[in-house]
Protein backbone atom coordinates (compact mmCIF):
# COMPACT_ATOMS: atom_id res chain seq x y z
CA UNK A 1 0.00 0.00 0.00
CA UNK A 2 1.42 3.80 -0.38
CA UNK A 3 1.90 5.61 2.26
CA UNK A 4 -0.97 7.93 1.09
CA UNK A 5 -3.43 4.83 0.89
CA UNK A 6 -1.90 3.73 4.60
CA UNK A 7 -2.21 7.05 5.78
CA UNK A 8 -6.10 7.23 4.82
CA UNK A 9 -6.73 3.51 6.11
CA UNK A 10 -5.55 3.99 9.68
CA UNK A 11 -7.31 7.96 9.69
CA UNK A 12 -10.69 5.62 8.48
CA UNK A 13 -9.71 3.47 11.72
CA UNK A 14 -8.97 6.02 14.20
CA UNK A 15 -12.25 7.19 12.94
CA UNK A 16 -14.07 4.66 14.35
CA UNK A 17 -12.54 4.91 17.61
CA UNK A 18 -12.97 8.58 17.96
CA UNK A 19 -15.72 9.77 15.18
CA UNK A 20 -16.77 12.94 16.94
CA UNK A 21 -12.86 13.88 15.90
CA UNK A 22 -12.46 15.61 12.91
CA UNK A 23 -9.75 13.51 11.05
CA UNK A 24 -8.08 16.42 9.13
CA UNK A 25 -6.85 18.17 11.99
CA UNK A 26 -4.50 15.27 13.75
CA UNK A 27 -0.86 16.64 13.68
CA UNK A 28 1.00 13.55 12.48
CA UNK A 29 3.79 13.77 14.88
CA UNK A 30 1.82 14.07 17.68
CA UNK A 31 0.98 11.63 20.26
CA UNK A 32 -2.08 9.98 19.18
CA UNK A 33 -3.58 9.23 22.83
CA UNK A 34 -3.60 12.81 22.87
CA UNK A 35 -4.42 14.32 20.02
CA UNK A 36 -7.54 11.91 20.38
CA UNK A 37 -8.31 11.98 24.14
CA UNK A 38 -8.40 8.11 23.84
CA UNK A 39 -7.35 5.66 26.42
CA UNK A 40 -5.64 2.61 26.76
CA UNK A 41 -8.78 0.35 25.91
CA UNK A 42 -9.39 2.80 23.20
CA UNK A 43 -5.50 2.31 22.10
CA UNK A 44 -6.04 -1.65 22.61
CA UNK A 45 -8.90 -1.81 20.25
CA UNK A 46 -6.80 0.25 17.27
CA UNK A 47 -4.12 -2.21 17.57
CA UNK A 48 -6.91 -4.93 16.84
CA UNK A 49 -8.35 -3.24 13.80
CA UNK A 50 -4.92 -2.86 12.49
CA UNK A 51 -4.50 -6.11 12.63
CA UNK A 52 -8.13 -7.36 11.46
CA UNK A 53 -8.32 -4.78 8.61
CA UNK A 54 -4.50 -4.00 7.79
CA UNK A 55 -3.23 -7.56 8.39
CA UNK A 56 -0.09 -5.97 10.65
CA UNK A 57 -0.21 -7.87 14.45
CA UNK A 58 1.51 -5.12 16.87
CA UNK A 59 3.64 -6.59 19.70
CA UNK A 60 2.88 -4.52 22.61
CA UNK A 61 6.70 -3.87 22.99
CA UNK A 62 6.11 -1.99 19.54
CA UNK A 63 3.35 -0.15 20.73
CA UNK A 64 6.38 3.19 20.91
CA UNK A 65 6.43 2.70 17.46
CA UNK A 66 3.05 3.39 16.25
CA UNK A 67 2.04 6.06 18.68
CA UNK A 68 1.88 9.20 16.48
CA UNK A 69 0.50 8.88 12.80
CA UNK A 70 3.71 9.19 11.08
CA UNK A 71 5.21 6.34 12.93
CA UNK A 72 1.92 4.24 12.62
CA UNK A 73 2.06 4.80 9.17
CA UNK A 74 5.95 4.24 8.59
CA UNK A 75 6.31 0.68 10.88
CA UNK A 76 2.46 -0.90 9.22
CA UNK A 77 4.69 -0.01 5.30
CA UNK A 78 7.76 -1.37 6.61
CA UNK A 79 5.56 -4.44 8.12
CA UNK A 80 4.00 -4.86 4.84
CA UNK A 81 0.58 -3.91 5.64
CA UNK A 82 -2.51 -4.50 3.11
CA UNK A 83 -6.48 -3.93 3.05
CA UNK A 84 -8.00 -6.84 4.21
CA UNK A 85 -11.94 -7.63 3.62
CA UNK A 86 -13.78 -7.17 6.69
CA UNK A 87 -14.09 -10.36 8.17
CA UNK A 88 -10.97 -12.01 6.16
CA UNK A 89 -8.53 -13.60 8.18
CA UNK A 90 -4.88 -12.13 8.98
CA UNK A 91 -2.19 -14.34 8.40
CA UNK A 92 0.02 -14.39 10.96
CA UNK A 93 2.60 -11.89 10.46
CA UNK A 94 4.43 -9.96 13.42
CA UNK B 1 -50.95 -10.40 37.36
CA UNK B 2 -47.48 -8.37 37.70
CA UNK B 3 -46.33 -5.39 36.96
CA UNK B 4 -43.08 -3.94 35.34
CA UNK B 5 -42.36 -0.76 37.05
CA UNK B 6 -40.21 2.36 36.04
CA UNK B 7 -36.69 1.03 37.87
CA UNK B 8 -34.70 3.35 39.40
CA UNK B 9 -31.20 3.36 38.23
CA UNK B 10 -29.38 5.85 40.13
CA UNK B 11 -29.33 6.94 43.77
CA UNK B 12 -30.65 10.31 42.79
CA UNK B 13 -33.24 9.09 39.46
CA UNK B 14 -36.98 10.44 40.55
CA UNK B 15 -38.10 9.97 36.85
CA UNK B 16 -37.13 8.30 33.33
CA UNK B 17 -38.52 9.11 29.65
CA UNK B 18 -39.57 5.60 28.16
CA UNK B 19 -38.52 6.22 24.52
CA UNK B 20 -39.23 2.67 23.18
CA UNK B 21 -40.94 -0.61 23.85
CA UNK B 22 -39.21 -3.66 22.77
CA UNK B 23 -42.22 -5.87 23.41
CA UNK B 24 -45.51 -6.13 23.08
CA UNK B 25 -48.96 -7.90 24.08
CA UNK B 26 -48.86 -11.30 23.44
CA UNK B 27 -45.02 -11.57 23.34
CA UNK B 28 -43.70 -14.09 25.68
CA UNK B 29 -41.30 -13.24 27.92
CA UNK B 30 -37.60 -14.79 30.21
CA UNK B 31 -35.92 -13.18 33.06
CA UNK B 32 -33.34 -10.90 31.81
CA UNK B 33 -34.99 -9.95 28.56
CA UNK B 34 -34.92 -6.58 27.28
CA UNK B 35 -38.30 -4.81 27.32
CA UNK B 36 -37.78 -1.10 26.72
CA UNK B 37 -35.31 1.58 26.52
CA UNK B 38 -35.34 4.45 29.23
CA UNK B 39 -33.83 7.97 28.67
CA UNK B 40 -32.07 9.17 31.95
CA UNK B 41 -29.62 11.82 33.13
CA UNK B 42 -27.21 9.09 32.50
CA UNK B 43 -28.02 8.19 28.79
CA UNK B 44 -30.58 5.28 26.90
CA UNK B 45 -30.75 2.17 29.87
CA UNK B 46 -32.31 -0.31 28.30
CA UNK B 47 -34.89 -2.13 30.96
CA UNK B 48 -34.76 -5.68 31.76
CA UNK B 49 -37.60 -7.61 32.90
CA UNK B 50 -37.40 -9.51 36.30
CA UNK B 51 -39.70 -12.99 35.77
CA UNK B 52 -40.50 -15.02 32.82
CA UNK B 53 -44.44 -14.01 31.45
CA UNK B 54 -46.36 -12.87 29.10
CA UNK B 55 -46.92 -9.42 27.92
CA UNK B 56 -50.17 -8.55 28.78
CA UNK B 57 -50.76 -4.40 28.39
CA UNK B 58 -47.90 -1.93 27.76
CA UNK B 59 -49.17 1.03 29.92
CA UNK B 60 -47.02 3.84 29.16
CA UNK B 61 -46.50 5.40 25.75
CA UNK B 62 -43.86 5.56 23.71
CA UNK B 63 -42.54 9.47 25.02
CA UNK B 64 -43.89 9.83 28.00
CA UNK B 65 -41.73 10.94 31.08
CA UNK B 66 -42.70 8.84 34.45
CA UNK B 67 -41.11 9.14 38.13
CA UNK B 68 -39.19 6.04 39.12
CA UNK B 69 -41.80 3.41 40.41
CA UNK B 70 -44.66 3.89 37.93
CA UNK B 71 -46.24 0.72 35.91
CA UNK B 72 -44.72 0.13 32.42
CA UNK B 73 -46.60 -2.91 32.01
CA UNK B 74 -48.83 -5.34 33.05
CA UNK B 75 -47.16 -8.90 32.66
CA UNK B 76 -49.29 -12.01 33.01
CA UNK B 77 -47.04 -14.66 35.04
CA UNK B 78 -46.69 -17.87 33.15
CA UNK B 79 -49.36 -20.47 33.75
CA UNK B 80 -52.03 -17.63 34.55
CA UNK B 81 -55.24 -17.56 33.30
CA UNK B 82 -56.26 -14.67 30.82
CA UNK B 83 -57.44 -12.26 32.39
CA UNK B 84 -60.87 -10.62 31.14
CA UNK B 85 -61.18 -7.57 29.40
CA UNK B 86 -59.28 -4.80 30.77
CA UNK B 87 -61.85 -2.51 32.66
CA UNK B 88 -61.41 1.29 32.37
CA UNK B 89 -60.17 1.22 35.71
CA UNK B 90 -56.33 1.38 34.69
CA UNK B 91 -55.02 4.92 35.41
CA UNK B 92 -54.18 6.93 32.27
CA UNK B 93 -50.66 8.09 31.92
CA UNK B 94 -50.86 11.76 30.44
CA UNK B 95 -50.10 12.16 26.54
CA UNK B 96 -46.48 13.82 25.99
CA UNK B 97 -46.49 17.36 24.90
CA UNK B 98 -46.35 17.14 21.18
CA UNK B 99 -42.73 17.02 20.63
CA UNK B 100 -42.70 17.55 16.39
CA UNK B 101 -40.36 19.67 15.27
CA UNK B 102 -41.12 23.41 14.95
CA UNK B 103 -43.12 23.97 11.28
CA UNK B 104 -39.87 24.72 8.50
CA UNK B 105 -39.65 28.93 8.04
CA UNK B 106 -38.58 29.92 5.02
CA UNK B 107 -35.01 30.57 4.39
CA UNK B 108 -33.84 34.07 2.84
CA UNK B 109 -31.22 32.70 -0.20
CA UNK B 110 -28.73 35.29 1.49
CA UNK B 111 -28.26 32.70 4.08
CA UNK B 112 -25.58 31.43 2.03
CA UNK B 113 -22.27 30.01 4.78
CA UNK B 114 -18.79 29.40 3.97
CA UNK B 115 -17.79 25.83 3.76
CA UNK B 116 -16.46 24.42 6.42
CA UNK B 117 -14.16 20.89 7.17
CA UNK B 118 -15.67 18.09 6.62
CA UNK B 119 -16.27 20.23 3.36
CA UNK B 120 -19.46 19.53 1.62
CA UNK B 121 -19.82 18.10 -1.78
CA UNK B 122 -17.77 20.42 -4.56
CA UNK B 123 -20.16 22.75 -6.02
CA UNK B 124 -22.42 23.34 -3.13
CA UNK B 125 -21.64 26.51 -1.21
CA UNK B 126 -24.49 26.12 1.37
CA UNK B 127 -24.27 23.49 4.37
CA UNK B 128 -27.05 20.86 4.65
CA UNK B 129 -28.88 21.24 7.24
CA UNK B 130 -33.12 20.25 7.84
CA UNK B 131 -35.18 23.40 9.04
CA UNK B 132 -35.39 22.31 11.98
CA UNK B 133 -31.63 22.41 12.74
CA UNK B 134 -31.73 25.73 11.56
CA UNK B 135 -34.81 26.61 13.35
CA UNK B 136 -32.53 25.08 16.22
CA UNK B 137 -29.79 26.98 15.20
CA UNK B 138 -31.17 30.56 15.17
CA UNK B 139 -32.92 29.60 18.31
CA UNK B 140 -29.92 29.23 19.80
CA UNK B 141 -27.97 32.02 18.15
CA UNK B 142 -25.74 29.51 16.24
CA UNK B 143 -24.03 30.14 12.77
CA UNK B 144 -25.39 27.23 10.98
CA UNK B 145 -22.38 27.56 8.49
CA UNK B 146 -20.11 27.03 11.48
CA UNK B 147 -21.44 23.99 12.64
CA UNK B 148 -19.91 20.53 11.60
CA UNK B 149 -22.43 18.55 10.24
CA UNK B 150 -22.94 14.31 10.99
CA UNK B 151 -25.64 14.25 9.29
CA UNK B 152 -25.77 12.07 5.49
CA UNK B 153 -23.45 13.75 3.54
CA UNK B 154 -22.21 15.98 6.68
CA UNK B 155 -25.81 17.52 6.76
CA UNK B 156 -26.32 19.75 9.70
CA UNK B 157 -28.50 17.75 12.78
CA UNK B 158 -30.63 19.73 15.64
CA UNK B 159 -27.90 17.78 17.86
CA UNK B 160 -24.70 19.33 16.28
CA UNK B 161 -26.77 22.68 16.43
CA UNK B 162 -27.29 21.77 20.11
CA UNK B 163 -23.62 20.32 20.44
CA UNK B 164 -22.69 23.67 19.18
CA UNK B 165 -24.23 26.25 21.26
CA UNK B 166 -22.50 28.23 23.97
CA UNK B 167 -23.36 25.91 27.64
CA UNK B 168 -26.25 27.39 28.91
CA UNK B 169 -26.15 25.78 32.64
CA UNK B 170 -25.08 22.16 33.82
CA UNK B 171 -26.20 19.57 31.63
CA UNK B 172 -28.76 16.52 33.29
CA UNK B 173 -25.78 14.23 33.06
CA UNK B 174 -23.80 16.77 35.04
CA UNK B 175 -26.96 17.86 37.59
CA UNK B 176 -27.30 14.22 38.21
CA UNK B 177 -23.78 13.66 39.17
CA UNK B 178 -23.62 16.78 40.89
CA UNK B 179 -27.11 16.18 43.26
CA UNK B 180 -25.62 12.26 44.13
CA UNK B 181 -21.84 13.34 44.86
CA UNK B 182 -23.13 16.56 47.09
CA UNK B 183 -25.50 13.61 48.72
CA UNK B 184 -22.59 11.30 49.20
CA UNK B 185 -20.54 13.79 51.15
CA UNK B 186 -23.42 14.97 53.24
CA UNK B 187 -24.54 11.80 54.15
CA UNK B 188 -21.30 9.83 54.45
CA UNK B 189 -18.50 10.29 56.90
CA UNK B 190 -15.40 9.63 54.28
CA UNK B 191 -12.26 8.38 55.27
CA UNK B 192 -9.05 8.00 53.20
CA UNK B 193 -6.22 5.20 52.98
CA UNK B 194 -3.48 5.28 50.06
CA UNK B 195 -1.07 2.45 49.92
CA UNK B 196 1.75 2.04 47.21
CA UNK B 197 1.64 -1.47 45.36
CA UNK B 198 4.62 -2.96 43.54
CA UNK B 199 3.28 -4.22 39.76
CA UNK B 200 6.13 -5.61 38.73
CA UNK B 201 5.57 -8.93 38.92
CA UNK B 202 1.67 -8.04 37.78
CA UNK B 203 3.20 -6.23 34.33
CA UNK B 204 5.93 -8.83 33.95
CA UNK B 205 3.24 -11.80 34.14
CA UNK B 206 0.77 -9.91 31.66
CA UNK B 207 3.40 -9.49 29.31
CA UNK B 208 4.25 -13.01 29.15
CA UNK B 209 0.62 -14.05 29.18
CA UNK B 210 -0.09 -11.24 26.13
CA UNK B 211 2.69 -12.79 24.22
CA UNK B 212 0.87 -15.65 24.35
CA UNK B 213 -2.70 -14.52 23.31
CA UNK B 214 -3.79 -13.26 20.12
CA UNK B 215 -3.99 -9.44 19.58
CA UNK B 216 -7.34 -9.53 20.01
CA UNK B 217 -7.33 -11.45 23.39
CA UNK B 218 -5.01 -9.01 25.15
CA UNK B 219 -5.56 -8.08 28.32
CA UNK B 220 -5.15 -4.38 29.80
CA UNK B 221 -3.42 -4.29 33.58
CA UNK B 222 -7.50 -2.92 34.12
CA UNK B 223 -8.83 -6.34 34.38
CA UNK B 224 -5.71 -7.72 36.84
CA UNK B 225 -6.34 -4.37 39.12
CA UNK B 226 -10.62 -5.12 38.83
CA UNK B 227 -10.12 -9.37 39.69
CA UNK B 228 -7.41 -8.19 42.70
CA UNK B 229 -9.80 -5.95 43.89
CA UNK B 230 -12.74 -8.11 43.94
CA UNK B 231 -11.31 -10.82 45.84
CA UNK B 232 -10.16 -8.74 48.68
CA UNK B 233 -13.16 -7.94 48.58
CA UNK B 234 -14.62 -10.76 50.10
CA UNK B 235 -11.60 -10.98 52.45
CA UNK B 236 -12.63 -7.73 53.75
CA UNK B 237 -16.80 -7.66 53.64
CA UNK B 238 -16.93 -4.04 54.85
CA UNK B 239 -15.94 -2.55 51.68
CA UNK B 240 -19.12 -4.36 49.60
CA UNK B 241 -22.73 -3.50 50.36
CA UNK B 242 -24.97 -1.06 50.88
CA UNK B 243 -25.69 1.43 53.82
CA UNK B 244 -29.75 1.72 53.69
CA UNK B 245 -32.01 2.16 56.44
CA UNK B 246 -28.87 3.27 58.47
CA UNK B 247 -27.77 -0.23 58.44
CA UNK B 248 -25.16 -1.85 56.13
CA UNK B 249 -26.27 -4.41 54.07
CA UNK B 250 -23.25 -6.81 53.08
CA UNK B 251 -23.34 -7.94 49.52
CA UNK B 252 -23.18 -11.63 48.98
CA UNK B 253 -21.75 -10.98 45.50
CA UNK B 254 -18.97 -8.85 44.46
CA UNK B 255 -20.31 -6.67 41.45
CA UNK B 256 -17.70 -3.93 40.74
CA UNK B 257 -19.01 -1.04 39.20
CA UNK B 258 -16.47 0.35 36.97
CA UNK B 259 -16.11 4.38 36.21
CA UNK B 260 -16.37 5.44 33.00
CA UNK B 261 -15.72 8.80 31.16
CA UNK B 262 -17.83 9.66 28.41
CA UNK B 263 -17.07 11.54 25.47
CA UNK B 264 -18.84 14.28 25.37
CA UNK B 265 -18.04 14.64 29.26
CA UNK B 266 -19.82 12.88 32.07
CA UNK B 267 -19.48 10.15 33.90
CA UNK B 268 -21.08 6.98 34.48
CA UNK B 269 -19.84 3.61 36.65
CA UNK B 270 -22.14 0.62 35.20
CA UNK B 271 -21.23 -2.52 37.25
CA UNK B 272 -19.30 -5.87 35.59
CA UNK B 273 -20.73 -8.87 37.95
CA UNK B 274 -18.91 -11.22 39.86
CA UNK B 275 -15.79 -9.71 39.25
CA UNK B 276 -13.93 -12.36 42.23
CA UNK B 277 -15.21 -15.45 40.29
CA UNK B 278 -14.93 -15.30 36.34
CA UNK B 279 -11.42 -15.44 34.60
CA UNK B 280 -9.24 -12.73 33.40
CA UNK B 281 -10.67 -13.19 29.61
CA UNK B 282 -14.20 -12.96 29.93
CA UNK B 283 -13.64 -10.07 31.85
CA UNK B 284 -11.98 -8.33 29.42
CA UNK B 285 -14.09 -9.07 27.16
CA UNK B 286 -16.80 -8.04 29.32
CA UNK B 287 -15.28 -4.48 30.18
CA UNK B 288 -14.43 -3.93 26.73
CA UNK B 289 -18.04 -4.63 25.88
CA UNK B 290 -19.61 -2.54 29.00
CA UNK B 291 -16.83 0.58 28.37
CA UNK B 292 -18.53 0.46 24.19
CA UNK B 293 -22.07 0.35 25.78
CA UNK B 294 -21.50 2.95 28.57
CA UNK B 295 -20.47 5.37 25.40
CA UNK B 296 -22.88 4.61 22.63
CA UNK B 297 -25.77 3.50 24.56
CA UNK B 298 -26.99 0.22 25.48
CA UNK B 299 -26.03 -0.18 29.13
CA UNK B 300 -28.80 -2.11 30.75
CA UNK B 301 -30.98 -1.06 33.90
CA UNK B 302 -29.46 -4.21 36.17
CA UNK B 303 -25.72 -2.96 35.06
CA UNK B 304 -26.81 0.85 37.08
CA UNK B 305 -28.05 -0.60 40.03
CA UNK B 306 -26.18 -3.73 40.69
CA UNK B 307 -22.45 -2.45 41.69
CA UNK B 308 -21.65 -3.36 45.36
CA UNK B 309 -18.29 -1.46 44.86
CA UNK B 310 -16.92 0.95 42.55
CA UNK B 311 -13.48 1.27 41.48
CA UNK B 312 -11.88 4.12 39.86
CA UNK B 313 -8.87 4.44 37.63
CA UNK B 314 -7.15 7.68 36.45
CA UNK B 315 -3.95 6.17 35.29
CA UNK B 316 -4.50 6.72 32.01
CA UNK B 317 -4.90 10.48 32.31
CA UNK B 318 -1.69 10.86 34.72
CA UNK B 319 -3.38 11.36 38.04
CA UNK B 320 -0.44 9.84 40.74
CA UNK B 321 -3.83 8.92 43.03
CA UNK B 322 -7.32 9.74 43.20
CA UNK B 323 -9.26 10.15 46.47
CA UNK B 324 -12.97 9.16 45.41
CA UNK B 325 -16.25 10.33 46.29
CA UNK B 326 -18.54 7.32 47.47
CA UNK B 327 -21.50 6.50 45.14
CA UNK B 328 -24.18 6.32 47.61
CA UNK B 329 -25.90 3.39 49.15
CA UNK B 330 -22.29 1.61 48.53
CA UNK B 331 -19.96 1.96 51.19
CA UNK B 332 -15.91 2.44 50.06
CA UNK B 333 -14.55 3.37 46.47
CA UNK B 334 -11.24 2.38 45.05
CA UNK B 335 -9.36 4.07 43.03
CA UNK B 336 -6.14 3.37 41.42
CA UNK B 337 -3.50 6.43 39.67
CA UNK B 338 -1.62 6.32 37.17
CA UNK B 339 1.56 3.10 37.08
CA UNK B 340 4.62 5.13 37.20
CA UNK B 341 8.17 3.60 37.35
CA UNK B 342 9.12 5.11 40.49
CA UNK B 343 12.46 3.86 42.74
CA UNK B 344 11.62 0.65 45.03
CA UNK B 345 13.17 0.03 48.04
CA UNK B 346 13.28 -4.31 47.98
CA UNK B 347 15.88 -6.47 49.34
CA UNK B 348 18.51 -3.69 50.98
CA UNK B 349 18.43 -2.50 47.12
CA UNK B 350 16.68 0.68 45.65
CA UNK B 351 15.80 -0.32 41.67
CA UNK B 352 13.46 1.01 38.95
CA UNK B 353 9.50 -0.36 39.43
CA UNK B 354 6.24 0.02 38.00
CA UNK B 355 4.47 1.03 40.83
CA UNK B 356 0.68 2.37 41.19
CA UNK B 357 -0.45 4.02 44.33
CA UNK B 358 -4.14 2.43 45.25
CA UNK B 359 -6.46 4.58 47.35
CA UNK B 360 -9.77 3.24 49.28
CA UNK B 361 -12.21 6.21 50.19
CA UNK B 362 -14.46 4.23 53.72
CA UNK B 363 -17.94 4.98 54.89
CA UNK B 364 -16.51 5.31 58.53
CA UNK B 365 -20.14 4.77 59.46
CA UNK B 366 -19.35 0.87 58.16
CA UNK B 367 -15.15 0.24 58.42
CA UNK B 368 -12.88 1.85 60.43
CA UNK B 369 -9.27 2.70 59.39
CA UNK B 370 -8.03 -0.75 60.52
CA UNK B 371 -10.26 -2.94 57.93
CA UNK B 372 -9.38 -0.30 55.56
CA UNK B 373 -5.87 -0.84 56.11
CA UNK B 374 -6.65 -4.50 55.93
CA UNK B 375 -8.61 -4.62 52.60
CA UNK B 376 -5.56 -2.64 50.62
CA UNK B 377 -3.01 -4.76 52.16
CA UNK B 378 -4.48 -7.63 50.51
CA UNK B 379 -5.26 -5.86 47.41
CA UNK B 380 -1.44 -5.34 47.24
CA UNK B 381 -0.71 -9.28 47.90
CA UNK B 382 -3.31 -10.13 45.73
CA UNK B 383 -1.35 -8.49 42.94
CA UNK B 384 2.08 -9.94 43.77
CA UNK B 385 1.00 -13.19 43.02
CA UNK B 386 -0.80 -12.26 39.38
CA UNK B 387 -0.69 -16.24 38.19
CA UNK B 388 -2.98 -16.47 40.92
CA UNK B 389 -5.78 -14.31 40.13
Amino acid sequence: MTPEALREAVLALLGTIAPEVDLEEIRPSADLRDELDIDSMDFLRFVVQLEQRLGVSVPEADYPRIRTLDRCVAYLAEKGARELAPGARPEARS
Amino acid sequence: MAELRMPSLGADMEAGTLVEWKVKPGDAVRRGDLVAVVDTDKGAIDIEIWEDGVVERLLVPVGTKVPVGTALAAVRGEGAPEPTPPSAAAPEVAAPAAASPPAPTPIAPAERAPATPPAPPAGAARPRASPAARARARELGVDVGSVRGTGPDGAVTIADVEASAAPRGPSPMRQAIAAAMARSKREIPHYYLAADVDLSRALAWLAEENARRSVADRLLPAVLLLKATARAARAIPEVNGFHVDGAFRPSEAVHLGVAISLRQGGLVAPALHDVDRRPLGELMRDLTDLVTRARKGGLRSSELSDATLTVTSLGDLGAGAVYGVIYPPQVALVGFGKILTRPWAADGRVEARPVVTATLSGDHRVSDGLRGAQFLAELARLLETPEDL
